[in-house]
Parts: C-alpha cells; sequence; structure tokens
C-alpha cells in the first residue's frame, strides 16, 4: 500500500526515540557519537561542537567510520529534526541499538543559544587539491584545514629534509620553516631530492623553498639560513607545532633537544649511516627525550657523518618519509606515534627493528624533577649528565632559560 | 647461545660479522665473551671502571638493560642481544 510523507514520519516518530537540545549539551563529553545529518554546505555554516559530519545521502556507507560499535549511543541531528528520523531509522535497520533524533535540529540548537563551531571551508582549489585527503575520515576537511593552518620546523635541508620538505608541502602543511646555512653541491644530488642540478652552488634554503613552492604555491616557506646554536634557538623552534631532526652533528641534536621538550614541542628525529636508519618521535613529557636515549654523544669515530661514511641515497629518503608520516600523525592527532619505540631500519636486508625506549627517571632535561625546577625557574639538577657530556653548557633546556647574553 | 647483533660502526672490530652467537647467562657475561674474542672492542663497550659506555646502548630482546639489571640483566639462550651506539648523519652535507 502506498505510504505518504506523513505516513513515513509518523512511523519514524514512533520507532525513533527523540531527545531534546538541552539532553545533547547534557551528554558528557566522548558519551555518544553526535553525527549531523545535513549536507556540507549547512554544515559548513556552523555545527554541533564535537559532531561528526555525514550527509543523510552517505550514512549507510559511512556510519561505521564514525561508530564501528553497534551498541554505541549515537545521536543523530539535521536542520529541523525529520532528516534525521529516517537516517535514525537507516541506523535501526544497520543493527543500531541505541540511536536516538535531535528534536528540531540544528535550529533549535541555535535558538536554544547554545555554542557552535563554525569549520574551516576550504576554497574550491583546496578541495580538489587535497581531494584524497578529504576522503579520508580521520583527516577530511576538518584534518586538512588544522594542516594548512600548522607549522613544521626542519632542521637541515638536505637527505631527509628533501623528502621531508616536499612530502609536507604536498600534504598542505601551512607554514614550513627550513633550518640551513648551507649551498647546494653537486655530491648532495644523490639524495637531497628537493635541489637540482641547475641549483648546484645556491643556497639550500632558497632551492628548497623554489621546489616547496613549484609544487605547493600556497605554503608558506620560513628560511632560517643560520646555524642552530644555543644563542638562538629558542627564538627558531618558537611557534612551531613539530619539528623535524635532520642534523647531522650531535650538539646540535642536544641542543635542539633540550629547547624543544622545555618549549614542549614534539621532535620527530631520524638519522642515517651507510644502509642504516633510526627514527623516533620525542614527545616531551609523554616519552624519552634525546638524552633518555643517548645520555652522552658517542666519540667521533663510532658516529662518523655521512661525508665520512657515505650513506645509500634512498635511505635518507626512507627515513624523512617515516619522519613525514609520524610528524602529519602529530599535527592530525591521529594513529599512534613512535613516542616511546625505535625503529631501526636496514636497508640492506630490508628489516625493520623495534627498540622499547623509556623515559630516564633522572634525565636532565624532561625528568618529572626538571620539570618541576623549570616550572620553578629553579636551575636543572645536572649530576647525573656526567662530566663527560660536551654539550653541557650550551643547553638552553638545562638552565631553564637562556641567559639573556646568549639570546640572538 | 644469544646473538649479539653488531652495529655498522663496530663491524671492523668484529671481522665484518653482522652477529655472533655468545654464550653467558648475563649482559656481562656476553660483553665480556665479546672483549675475550674481539679485544678492540673494549675501549668502545666499557668505561675504565669496567661499567657499560653511556654512548652505547644495549638491548636484550628489545629492551634497554640501563632500565633492567644493567650488566647484571640476565641473558637466556635464544635472546637477541643489540649493541647501538647513536648515528650522527643527518645525510646533510
Amino acid at each position: 500500500m502506498p505510504k505518504s510523507y506523513a505516513d513515513l514520519l509518523r512511523e519514524a516518530r514512533e520507532q525513533i526515540r527523540e531527545v531534546t537540545v538541552q539532553d545533547v549539551a547534557d551528554l558528557p563529553p566522548g558519551s555518544a557519537a553526535i553525527v549531523d545529518v545535513r549536507e556540507a554546505s549547512e554544515w559548513e555554516q556552523g555545527h554541533v561542537p564535537g559532531a561528526s559530519h555525514v550527509s543523510k545521502s552517505y550514512i549507510e556507507q559511512q556510519i561505521e567510520g564514525i561508530a564501528p560499535d553497534r551498541d554505541q549511543p549515537v545521536v543523530l541531528y539535521c536542520a529541523g529534526g525529520v532528516r534525521s528520523l529516517f537516517a535514525a531509522q537507516t541506523l535501526t535497520d544497520m543493527g543500531y541499538t541505541d540511536v536516538v533524533s535531535v528534536k528540531g535540529g540544528f535550529q533549535a540548537w541555535k535558538g536554544a543559544g547554545f555554542e557552535f563551531d563554525t569549520p574551516v571551508v576550504l576554497s574550491a582549489d583546496q578541495k580538489q587539491r587535497y581531494s584524497r585527503h578529504l576522503l579520508i575520515p580521520e583527516v577530511g576537511s576538518e584534518g586538512q584545514a588544522r594542516l594548512l593552518g600548522s607549522k613544521a620546523l626542519l632542521i637541515g635541508a638536505g637527505g631527509l629534509g628533501s623528502p621531508a620538505a616536499l612530502y609536507l608541502a604536498a600534504a598542505g602543511v601551512g607554514t614550513i620553516g627550513l633550518v640551513d646555512f648551507d649551498v647546494v653541491d653537486v655530491s648532495n644530488l644523490q639524495r637531497q631530492i628537493i635541489h637540482t642540478t641547475d641549483r648546484v652552488g645556491e643556497r639550500k634554503v632558497e632551492s628548497a623553498k623554489i621546489a616547496i613552492n613549484a609544487l605547493n604555491p600556497e605554503i608558506k616557506v620560513v628560511a632560517h639560513e643560520e646555524m642552530l646554536v644555543a644563542a638562538n634557538v629558542e627564538r627558531i623552534i618558537a611557534g612551531y607545532d613539530v619539528i623535524l631532526d635532520g642534523t647531522d652533528t650531535f650538539e646540535t641534536r642536544y641542543i635542539l633537544n633540550d629547547a624543544a621538550v622545555a618549549a614542549g614541542i614534539p621532535v620527530i628525529h631520524a638519522s642515517v649511516f651507510r644502509f642504516e636508519g633510526q627514527l623516533t618521535t620525542f614527545v616531551p613529557y609523554e616519552g624519552p627525550c634525546y638524552r633518555c636515549l643517548y645520555p652522552t654523544p658517542p666519540p667521533p669515530e663510532l658516529a662518523p657523518g655521512c661525508s665520512v661514511a657515505g650513506v645509500l641515497g634512498v635511505v635518507p629518503g626512507i627515513l624523512g618519509l617515516l619522519q613525514t608520516n609520524e610528524a602529519l600523525k602529530v599535527l592530525l592527532g591521529i594513529g599512534t606515534t613512535l613516542a616511546g619505540r625505535l625503529l631501526l631500519f636496514d636497508a640492506l636486508e630490508t628489516e625493520f627493528t623495534e627498540l622499547q625506549l623509556r623515559r630516564d627517571p633522572h634525565c636532565p632535561v624532561c625528568s618529572d624533577e626538571a620539570v618541576a625546577a623549570r616550572a620553578e625557574g629553579r636551575p636543572l639538577a645536572t649530576a647525573n649528565v656526567g662530566e663527560d657530556a660536551p654539550f653541557l653548557l650550551t643547553t638552553t633546556g638545562l638552565s631553564g632559560n637562556v641567559s639573556p647574553g646568549a639570546r640572538a | 647461545m644469544s646473538t649479539v647483533f653488531i652495529p655498522s660502526v663496530l663491524r671492523p672490530n668484529v671481522g665484518g660479522a653482522k652477529s655472533l652467537d655468545i654464550q653467558g647467562g648475563s649482559i656481562r657475561a656476553v660483553v665480556d665473551g665479546l672483549i675475550e674474542q674481539h679485544p678492540n672492542l673494549k675501549g668502545q663497550l666499557l668505561t675504565d671502571d669496567g661499567d657499560l659506555n653511556r654512548f652505547v646502548n644495549v638491548y636484550v630482546n628489545g629492551q634497554d638493560v640501563r632500565y633492567l639489571a644493567g650488566l647484571d640483566t640476565p641473558v637466556a639462550s635464544a635472546d637477541e642481544v643489540r649493541l647501538l651506539p647513536a648515528m650522527a648523519g643527518g645525510a646533510g652535507v
């Protein structure tokens, strides 16, 4: 027997429980999946904070990405409370056991004076450029907007920094800072793919900028054409959301570590040697820092640089991309980073090995005691650092402050 | 017999071997066994006082022995011991 719209609506109301906007506002955070089933153009005008967006026409295809558990509470809303009722019926048919629809929808929400979020709206060009990101639920337009608003700092526009800079630019990380004071040498081109033969002799930061903006003109490139030292580290890293460490000296690495811990900025660390690489993510206070992993640098004969020992060109390429993957996860707040894990790569065997890392409870820079000392403006305890640590006096984090004379 | 993985930079000290099978019930015994076979590793692995050098990390089955029992960490046969010094290279220059 044919049914009218009124019949369908009555049936839906009988079947689906409706809640008020006050009920939604009272929900403890994270206790239910709140799903906005309106069209994208309506969502862009504003939505309930914390809600996910799946337009009603895609609800069957996409709901499992948001609510994989059929018994999880799901709250659906639309503009006025009708489309969400029908969408709730669909979810009930799919086996969801706790689906409700918001009476009066978003209009009632706004009418009651509750706060709402207005998402960043990507331009038509951006929607096209980043379309493969937008299709991934874990990224979507919100994640893409987050990347566009993010700032990543690369220490070194070399073997690790080359692929990292290109892929960060391609991914739409809005600001890329490059710290490098070197010029492009023809011997760099075996692995430093951001540079080109016709740019040999040019400053690396300028050469990298050309490549980044050729790939993605909307990326802002900040060139820091200077050597990272204790006197400028605080200034250079300020304001960045994530740092990719592609340095080749221990001194720079310790200086960077200590300053980044003090500033609370995650550092994605990688280093390479011939056919091998090491990679981890240092998230201040969540996992260990570089000093926890290596309390003191090795003597030079145990850690020759690439210019002495050589490196297979793809090794920094692979490690640089793994760094970029970590950086994107940190920026998007998704997945599990390598915090607390050291990944070893052996290109000859094509083998990855994972080692567990721990925070050193006596770490001079990131231990609880160091955190407390920094908060109280006390000098950090250095007794545990050891007299053989040559970079003790250059570390920002150790004193908690850079002395006025050291500021650049 | 536990397998000790030798990092690239130390391989010239052990005739190029990537790994060595060493007998020993503790890290101390394994390190002593290594040094007995390859005496020039001593300065790389141990301090003058006989402690592990702080610039070489030693892992047993993926766990850093500094957070276990250091040189007294027990090692069972079939365990994997890995020596790991920090690497310098960022492939920058």
